[in-house]
């Protein structure tokens, strides 16, 4: 079990790990801020980015991706606001026509280009392939110490962390402003706090997110962990500390309870086969938020009288 | 090019031609059912449902083969796909009004969670099946090499039932987009009403799994009416020109996919639909890019030679570059800034109706005429000859007052 759990297993779960966490955080705020979907637009964007990252390096290598996605993120946001501004169009139609058209042109740039000989396609941009996220150099679990075994883990494990510090450190560093601008963005403004800028700049602070975690487990995670976590965490208290900090646990939970799942599950009921483990982190998630909405302490609107 | 022709002629083969009618027929129809979605503004719940139709097309897979199908049957599979989507589209709405979270959370967890689902079942069917293709993943992004004639009859014939509902319905819908409350009073009921909008985008939806892929479908549904509403401000004419942008896209699309090795027809599709959306952006009359940078250089060209004659006619020197290239544009001043005797002229002509506007605003200070005054809008537009007549008498009174 050790070994082949280490080799097999320990790294998908850890990548999962950083990288549900990794983009609940600024979930709490984009969830707050109503923006929710933003995360959703950018990670379909990231597909067209990622390919022309490709076509235009002609390697696979890590960077040239992932610039090439988050230059995409960011363009997709000019174009929103763009199409939202001149055309004069509501702001969801605006992000529909915006990120349905950019991964239609990436799936269709995808398929022109001769991408055979490298691990590249549709279906592992929606859903991740994190089961060939192996670490074959360790050998029990005595390598987590072992420099030479560590040098070998898969380099999405690295790379998210870095993300992972990155985005931690902006959502503590701009903790009270952030705070102030999500909930009053006029008495932010009265105070001094570039709140547009803030808003900028935790949007790209979510390409960040989501371009790494993409790039580990697919879309179909990015865009759950955006929204999931933070919203269950948002029913279960008033208070943004308790909140983001349930978030982050309600994302961990996700995490492993679903890799676990889609892994051992159904080798457990008899199949031989596991499932996707992006799917299944999806799955847990969204039965944490369904039991929150049932359970949650905080899930009535107080105060605010529906209107319709 | 020649076999793109081809393709639009329908000549490039049977399968070709029923992908390109099928696509055509689900352009109109999805047009014309976004653009309710589009005016209620709930473009993104149909993203939901679209995604939501992924577990319920896998489970209608699994629920076939265990009673003993091979499972492909695309009326079983739409069957499952509607169901599942319906589910999604409700807990949206009960999760928007029973929790306290947001409605584009409410979206964005449906649509992420089904579809995490979806996949989850989709990778079951994989090994469950191991040798021989689902090909389920067609259901993604859309695959058409392979469509039979049965289920172009289908797509067909629900396209045209959902086309007929919407001709039916196109009125209390009208209502309903604009003005719920309104709608209410005449006896329309409003919760009817929104649930047979998203019934409709929920068949265009499910119809175009097989054609364009549920990743993509809602693009069908948003872009069209996007862009038809940049040509009219008329709710019968955005219906049509929806449709027919959205028919327009997926022919053409379909066309372009059958004549062009290796292109996916539900892509192509939603380009094509994007570029009618990006030229009406760049083009259209009135609503159009184009044609506001043209309102708004106008605008300033008028500001300028109305200030710079203006400043002609009271001796004033004009310093402003603009000013002085729109006069001598208009053959207003020579070349070496002394102003030409048609100048003159309309110099004159500025000042006194600068004169004849401020007895205007003194004699009819409570009328609608008054506020017109913009300093640009010649007085001749907004009061009659014999108004203009008699302000000038009251001018010449005062003037001949102040000797």
């Amino acid at each position: 079990m050790g070994t082949e759990f280490v080799q097999l297993s320990l790294m998908p779960m850890l990548i999962g790990v950083l990288a549900a966490v990794a983009c609940a955080l600024p979930g709490n705020f984009l969830l707050l801020r109503r923006q929710a979907l933003i995360g959703d637009a950018i990670s379909h964007v990231v597909l067209p980015g990622i390919v022309v990252g490709f076509l235009v390096t002609g390697s696979i290598t890590a960077w040239p991706m992932m610039i090439g996605a988050a230059f995409a993120a960011v363009l997709s946001v000019v174009l929103i606001e763009a199409i939202k501004r001149l055309g004069r169009i509501e702001a969801g139609a605006a992000m529909g026509v915006v990120f349905t058209s950019m991964f239609a042109g990436g799936v269709v740039l995808l398929e022109q280009s001769d991408t055979s000989s490298v691990h590249l396609d549709v279906e592992h941009a929606l859903y991740g392939n994190m089961e060939s996220l192996i670490w074959l150099a360790a050998d029990g679990w005595g390598s987590l110490i072992d420099w030479a075994a560590l040098r070998e883990m898969p380099s999405q494990a690295p790379r998210l962390a870095v993300v992972l510090v990155l985005v931690a450190a902006f959502v503590f560093t701009f903790w009270k402003e952030l705070k102030i601008s999500t909930f009053d963005e006029g008495y932010a403004l009265s105070l001094g706090i570039p709140a547009l800028a803030l808003g900028f700049a935790l949007v790209v602070v979510t390409a960040i997110a989501a371009v790494a975690a993409f790039d580990a487990v697919g879309s179909i995670i990015v865009i759950a962990m955006f929204i999931c976590p933070p919203a269950a965490a948002r029913l279960m208290t008033d208070d943004l500390w308790v909140q983001v900090a349930w978030s982050v646990g309600f994302a961990v939970l996700s995490a492993v309870l679903g890799y676990l799942l889609a892994g051992y599950g159904p080798l457990l009921a008899g199949f031989d086969h596991a499932v996707s483990a992006a799917g299944g982190i999806a799955t847990v998630s969204g039965l944490i938020l369904a039991a929150a909405c049932l359970v949650g302490p905080k899930r009535k609107r107080v105060g605010v009288v529906r209107e319709g | 090019m020649s076999q793109f022709v081809e393709a639009l002629l329908l000549q490039s083969g049977y399968n070709a031609a029923l992908v390109t009618i099928g696509a055509a027929l689900l352009g109109l129809v999805a047009g014309g059912a976004g653009t309710f979605i589009f005016l209620r503004k709930r473009a993104l719940v149909s993203d939901a449902a679209a995604h939501a139709t992924l577990p319920g097309v896998c489970l209608a897979f699994m629920a076939m083969v265990a009673f003993g199908g091979d499972g492909r049957s695309l009326t079983g599979l739409i069957v499952g796909a509607t169901l599942s989507a319906g589910l999604g589209l409700y807990l949206v709405e009960w999760i928007a009004r029973s929790t306290r979270l947001p409605e584009d959370a409410a979206i964005g967890a449906v649509l992420s969670v089904f579809f995490g689902f979806g996949i989850v079942l989709l990778t079951f069917i994989q090994t469950m099946t191991a040798g021989r293709q689902a090909g389920l993943e067609g259901f993604l992004l859309g695959s058409t090499a392979g469509m039979l004639f049965g289920e172009a009859v289908t797509i067909a014939v629900a396209g045209c039932a959902a086309a007929l509902a919407l001709f039916v319905m196109i009125r209390p819908m009208t209502l309903v987009s604009f003005d719920p409350e309104f709608a209410a009073t005449t006896g329309i009921d409003v919760r009817l009403t929104d649930l047979a909008m998203m019934a409709l985008a929920l068949v265009v939806t499910v119809v175009g799994l097989k054609i364009v892929g549920l990743v993509l479908i809602v693009a069908l549904l948003i872009i069209p009416p996007a862009t038809a509403r940049f040509w009219t401000e008329r709710v019968d004419h955005l219906v049509l020109i929806a449709g027919a942008a959205g028919g327009c896209a997926g022919y053409v699309g379909a066309a372009l996919s059958a004549a062009i090795a290796q292109m996916p027809t539900g892509p192509i599709i939603v380009l094509t639909s994007f570029a009618l959306f990006a030229l009406s952006l760049l083009f259209a009359p009135s609503r159009g890019v184009a044609a506001s940078l043209y309102r708004h250089r106008s605008f300033e060209i008028r500001v300028h030679r109305r200030q710079g004659l203006l400043a002609m006619a009271r001796g004033e020197a004009i310093y402003d570059h603009f000013t002085l290239r729109v006069l001598r544009r208009a053959g207003l001043m020579r070349a070496d800034g002394v102003a030409t005797a048609k100048g003159l002229e309309a110099a004159d002509k500025a000042l006194r109706d600068e004169a004849r506007w401020e007895i205007a605003r003194q004699t009819h200070d409570e009328e609608a005429a008054v506020g017109r005054y913009d300093g640009l809008t010649p007085i001749e537009d907004v009061f009659t000859v014999d108004e203009i007549a008699m302000i000038d008498r009251r001018l010449r009174e005062r003037t001949g007052g102040a000797h």
